[in-house]
């Protein structure tokens, strides 16, 4: 059943490549396929350097996107031989932060025109850097942005909603009547401040919106009126009246230096004591002891993160010891049809780099 | 002057399903309260004083029992929008009237439809308890959700909540089917993007999410059973805020043992909490909720204001707002 849906999913991306590749996808007779992969093998196909296929890396579904475009090494097979291997690998595919992009990596990859990364955040890259040893940069904006904020919309009801200690009590043993006290906040018609309005922020405010909230945002540069009107959304020149008039404030920034602890002691105690914190930015954007701070002294109502700095945090950590903090563990994207769309923009992006061409989405250095 | 007020008799002030302090204000400006303990104590008493009874979280329960000891009954009015709880003809038969508060709930309650929608499409639940686990190291990669961003929803019952579940839904870029016993309009229908599916059948086909919002009727009791599990696609996820018996919760622990569907999501049970070795509490493809679905500050009050409104109204032979004829 699984693996139909998977059929269903690579189906669709590849609707709009050529004829031969169609074929390719269609049939999935063992045998066909192995003869199709002994072609492919025998074409001059640039090689890229991935961490791994299997449950710590690529699902093989992910895999079969990238092989038609290149020949791909795993991190582990080219530590086997880097003076062998390293100066074929043109791309560089990073997923989930790995492999690790280091000097000393770079160093062995005499040949290697991008670094792709699978994901809109390039925080954890050195930018300047790589662009100055002839390397681009790409991320995958865009087709994050759906899946990361249904995770802060998910968040924000959990949260308001209690819905992880509503089942912790439905099924506990000791459970004799249903309980009067788990008592919410209202989500419906309340005040969503957006802080970050790019493409995840806005797809929150249409959610938000939705739920008749009334929303706020906070931007560097203010939206179209049109876009403001479409969403019902106000703009807050000041980030202080946005923290102030709030009932739920969400992150949807990047990490820069200027975003780095925006939402410190000063922040956290402009906003309302019934308010509610969610993050599906980076966890530098929080100062984590300002919040730790503001949580147990009912400064605000209680937090919801997906992204916390470090990840994991260490396990004796005051936040996972929180009754009012909700934490996943950074999985904004983590939805097979996201995962999908990100390896192909990973890959465009490496293939017109590779080939000297414009890459879609190059990141360059502010 | 205080004596003047009518009495209304209610469960209790506090504890698990009395009424909140905030809430007995709203009450007592209009009506001098007994609780249920106290009239016990003494029936010919309170009892030919009692003119409304205010239903709270299905208590005092109007039994007849009950009903025989308040001649002078005039209402029994109900908080919530379920009246599944109460024999309307017979509480009608001794020429007391019966109100609920309908509306009201329907914005909170779609607001956790769409929280239970969301926490298990997105493994809300496990992902928090890795995140807490004494023994996790890293980041899990697998923790892998379904998309709710453009999925198909799949609305059963389109009165008020379920339309508000479909305007949500619609924020999410879902592709919203809706099943009712009548149609909405088109004005209606084009405010949230909704297709009717006069066939059950066709929308338990098509739909990623199976929300039940309907209210309970002797129609809709097991509308979900094996059948209508075996319909609905493999990679789906029935979410219920209505009421635990429109479900078979057999067929329903059969079809997530089995993979039929790929998980539920509950607010309702029957009964209310299940027992403690249930079926359904050791299958990891189960959210439950403990009936929190109006569980928000201002929908307890406007919920009271509202069920006092009703009593008032009663008493004074007045047509009474929301009340409920039987069928």
């Amino acid at each position: 059943m699984a693996c139909l849906c998977y059929l269903r999913c690579v189906r669709k991306l590849w609707a709009p490549a050529q004829a031969s590749q169609r074929l390719k996808v269609a049939n999935l007779h063992r045998s066909v396929h192995q003869l199709q992969h002994k072609k492919v093998m025998a074409e001059e196909k640039p090689w890229a350097l991935i961490s791994e296929v299997g449950e710590q890396g690529y699902l093989e579904e992910m895999a079969d996107i990238i092989k038609p475009h290149f020949h791909i090494i795993s991190h582990k097979d080219f530590q086997q031989n880097p003076q062998l291997h390293g100066p074929k690998i043109q791309a560089l595919l990073l997923w989930n932060g790995f492999p690790v992009v280091e000097p000393s990596l770079l160093g062995l990859l005499p040949s290697l025109k991008v670094v792709a990364n699978g994901g809109v955040g390039i925080d954890h890259l050195d930018v300047p850097y790589i662009n100055s040893l002839g390397v681009k940069v790409t991320n995958t904006p865009g087709v994050v942005s759906n899946a990361t904020a249904d995770i802060g919309m998910a968040l924000l009801l959990a949260s308001a909603r209690k819905v992880v200690e509503g089942h912790q009590v439905a099924v506990d043993p000791k459970t004799t009547h249903i309980p009067q006290c788990l008592m919410g906040v209202e989500v419906s018609e309340s005040t969503l401040g957006i802080i970050g309005m790019g493409h995840i922020g806005y797809k929150i405010a249409q959610r938000g919106k939705g739920f008749d909230m009334k929303i706020l945002y906070h931007n560097r540069s203010r939206r179209s009126v049109e876009d403001e009107q479409a969403v019902g959304a106000t703009y807050c020149e000041n980030m202080d009246d946005l923290l102030k008039e709030s009932d739920f404030v969400m992150l949807a920034v990047n990490l820069t230096p200027e975003t780095t602890g925006l939402i410190s002691h000063r922040q956290l105690s402009l906003m309302k004591p019934t308010a509610t914190l969610v993050n599906v930015s980076r966890g530098l954007v929080v100062d984590q002891d300002a919040l730790v701070k503001a949580l147990q002294s009912g400064t605000i109502r209680a937090a919801a993160l997906d992204v916390t700095y470090p990840e994991p945090l260490p396990r004796d950590h005051p936040l996972l010891g929180l009754p009012n903090v909700l934490i996943t563990p950074h999985v904004g994207t983590n939805t097979l049809t996201t995962s999908l769309k990100m390896v192909q923009q990973m890959v465009d992006n490496a293939v017109a780099a590779v080939k000297g061409l414009t890459a879609p989405n190059e990141v360059k250095p502010k | 002057m205080e004596q003047d007020k009518p009495w209304a008799l209610i469960s209790e002030v506090g504890g698990d399903c009395g009424l909140l302090e905030d809430h007995l204000d709203i009450v007592k400006r209009h009506f001098q309260v007994v609780c249920y303990q106290d009239f016990l104590q003494n029936p010919e008493l309170h009892g030919p004083q009692v003119q409304a009874l205010l239903m709270w979280r299905y208590y005092p329960e109007a039994q007849p029992a009950l009903l025989r000891m308040l001649p002078s009954l005039k209402v029994v009015s109900s908080g919530g929008t379920g009246v599944d709880h109460l024999d309307v003809s017979f509480i009608n038969g001794l020429g007391v009237k019966v109100s609920n508060t309908p509306g009201v709930v329907s914005r909170a309650t779609a607001d956790l439809a769409m929280g239970l929608l969301l926490a298990s499409a997105r493994r809300i639940l496990e992902g928090h308890l890795v995140a807490r686990d004494p023994e996790t190291r890293r980041i899990p990669l697998n923790l892998v959700g379904t998309d709710v961003s453009g999925a198909t929803l799949g609305i059963v019952g389109m009165g008020d909540t379920g339309f508000n579940i479909a305007q949500r839904g619609h924020g999410f870029e879902m592709d919203v089917l809706y099943h009712n016993r009548n149609r909405r309009s088109l004005e209606d229908e084009q405010a949230v993007g909704a297709t009717f599916c006069q066939n059950l059948d066709e929308l338990l086909r098509r739909s990623d999410f199976v929300v039940l919002a309907v209210r309970l009727t002797s129609e809709t009791t097991g509308l979900i059973g094996s059948r209508e599990l075996e319909l609905m696609k493999p990679t789906a996820t029935l979410v219920n805020i209505s009421r635990g018996q429109v479900v078979d919760q057999d067929a329903l622990v059969q079809a997530l043992r089995s993979g039929t569907i790929r998980a539920a999501a509950l607010d309702v049970t029957h009964p209310e909490p299940l027992p403690r070795d249930h079926p359904l509490f050791s299958l990891p493809n189960v959210l439950i909720t403990p009936h929190v679905g109006a569980n928000t500050p201002s929908t307890g009050g406007r919920m009271v204001e509202m069920m006092v409104e009703s009593a008032v109204a009663a008493i004074r032979g007045l047509p009474v707002p929301n009340e409920v004829k039987p069928n």
